[in-house]
């Protein structure tokens, strides 16, 4: 067993020398496994740092009750005073259309602009924040036209709608990315199978002496496995290395961008987790292309 | 040690390369197969390596029925039996070392193992100095010893050379069939495929002569040597 292990070691050591001896082919085809990895691998993270985002609006379903402008603050008030008595609401907020413009006034970087207006343009508003009984989209749904039925009311608007959106499309985008990884995964095999291919056919000669010798088929297999495997391995790592780069490089803009919605979001790279599938599915993938290229051509390769 | 009964070969086109072949090789014999150029003897000692099977009739080489030797067995099979070849062989990337340690190799023997065996067969075909020169730097004969030593190298029972001079002048080729005559004299049985009669005359042994696949004379030699 320890003999074993050990032939092995020596084949995985001898591999890599080879690798080292011929290093722009090695570069090349790692590069390119490299960059058929990363693709997947980005767009995963894009979705996944999307993701992070509308789930951090998720809890905060709320209503926004846009009142006719000509509904005053006792008006308003009496409103509010109903909808918390007679609905299943956990907090009612009046928003007048005074507190709404100085609170624009702050977001919108429009101050000065906004003092020369002759009279304020925005609504009196009611945020309604539904109890945590309405757990589903029905009900909401119904508390919505039930609060839409008041006179005062002029536009009711849950919020939650574009999350949920949102999230369809994230869902679209996910199962897309599964589709182009599953094709990826096909081409790096591809990329192997053939890279693997070219060096069975270029030792031909020394393949038909080892058969001659007495060597297994699995002998001869092992340095060609062995090749795939780190090729495939060294492809998953710079991918995830290529992938890192470009999160450090965005990740100033996206900062400054989140900075400006007031929100403490930052991008986040793969964990351990998602680098060991990366690594793991880039070596299984280099494997599988070089059994699949050598399984083919070693039956042809029959000494003469 | 090698028993052929009746065993015939037809390759695919109806080439009868081989016709009701029988004869008999004794453990530590040493045999010469003669003929002209595509009388069968190449085919002979591919069917004896299993690099193709027989179409009809029987074959046992080292007490094994070839018949009865799957495909998975093939590599073990052929450990047991030395192969020397007209145009040697040997890879070109490694050194005189590494190509007569391939075998031992293949075979899974120790490292500690590989290099006794190794310079112990450099030192029988005498070429113990040149153990780092790559096959590239080696005159003809020297190469040939090389692909002798490979095929010692792990003591096989049984050793076959095709044409094992084909390349070589009539000094190196005395000095090569001595070798296998030595092989031979410590109990190795040698069968040399070749068509240099000097050789086969000088050395007076077994002599298994094909005409056009058939065997048309199986004489033992005339003085016991």
């Amino acid at each position: 067993m320890i003999s074993y292990l050990l032939r092995h070691l020596q084949v995985f050591f001898y591999t890599l020398g080879q690798l080292a001896r011929a290093p722009i082919a090695s570069l090349m085809t790692i590069a390119v496994i490299a960059i058929t990895l990363a693709l997947p691998t980005g767009l995963y993270l894009l979705i996944e740092n999307v993701q992070r985002i509308s789930t951090g609006l998720d809890g905060g379903a709320k209503i926004s009750l846009f009142l006719k402008a000509d509904v005053d603050d006792a008006a308003a008030a009496q409103l509010s005073e109903r909808i918390h008595k007679t609905l299943e609401v956990a907090t009612v907020e009046y928003i007048s259309p005074k507190q709404a413009l100085a609170e624009f006034k702050r977001l919108s970087g429009f101050g000065e602009t906004l003092d020369t207006l002759t009279h304020n343009p925005l609504p009196p508003a009611l945020i309604v924040q539904p109890s945590g009984t309405l757990d589903t989209p029905q009900k909401l749904d119904d508390l919505v036209k039930r609060l839409r039925a008041n006179d005062e009311v002029d536009l009711a608007q849950l919020d939650l709608q574009w999350v949920r959106r949102l999230h369809g499309l994230l869902q679209i985008a996910r199962r897309g990315v599964w589709l182009l990884s599953v094709s990826l995964a096909l081409a790096v095999v591809l990329i192997i199978g053939n890279t693997i291919r070219l060096a069975v056919l270029s030792r031909r000669e020394e393949i038909e002496v080892i058969k001659l010798v007495g060597g297994t088929n699995a002998f001869i297999r092992r340095p060609f496995l062995y090749t795939g495997l780190l090729q495939g391995a060294a492809g998953a790592l710079t991918a995830w290395a290529l992938v890192s780069l470009c999160l450090a490089l965005l990740a100033g803009p996206i900062g400054a961008v989140a900075d400006l919605y007031a929100s403490s979001f930052r991008t986040e790279g793969l964990d351990s987790y998602g680098i060991a599938v990366l690594v793991g599915v880039g070596t299984l993938l280099g494997w599988l292309g070089s059994r699949i290229a050598v399984g083919r051509h070693l039956g042809s390769l029959e000494p003469r | 040690m090698i028993q052929f009964n009746n065993v015939s070969k037809r390759y695919a086109g109806g080439l009868d390369a081989l016709k009701n072949v029988s004869f008999e090789l004794a453990p530590a014999e040493m045999a010469f197969l003669t003929g002209h150029s595509g009388a069968g003897k190449s085919t002979l000692l591919k069917l004896i390596t299993l690099i193709e099977r027989p179409t009809r009739g029987q074959a046992i080489v080292n007490n094994q029925n070839l018949s009865r030797v799957t495909r998975r067995r093939i590599p073990y099979f052929r450990r047991d039996i030395g192969i020397v070849f007209q145009d040697y062989k040997l890879l070109h990337d490694r050194t005189a070392y590494d190509n007569v340690a391939l075998p031992l190799v293949v075979a899974g023997v120790r490292d500690k193992d590989i290099g006794r065996r190794v310079r112990a067969a450099l030192d029988k075909v005498g070429l113990l100095k040149k153990e780092r020169a790559y096959p590239i730097m080696l005159s003809g004969g020297e190469q040939q010893r090389v692909g002798i030593a490979r095929a010692v190298v792990n003591k096989p029972p049984i050793l076959l050379a095709d044409e094992p001079t084909g390349n070589l002048d009539q000094a190196l080729s005395d000095e090569i069939m001595d070798l296998f005559h030595d092989f031979n004299q410590v109990g190795v049985t040698v069968l040399i495929a070749t068509h240099d009669h000097r050789q086969v005359q000088r050395l007076s042994k077994h002599v298994l002569e094909l005409k056009h696949g058939e065997m048309i004379n199986d004489s033992s030699p005339r003085s016991i040597s």
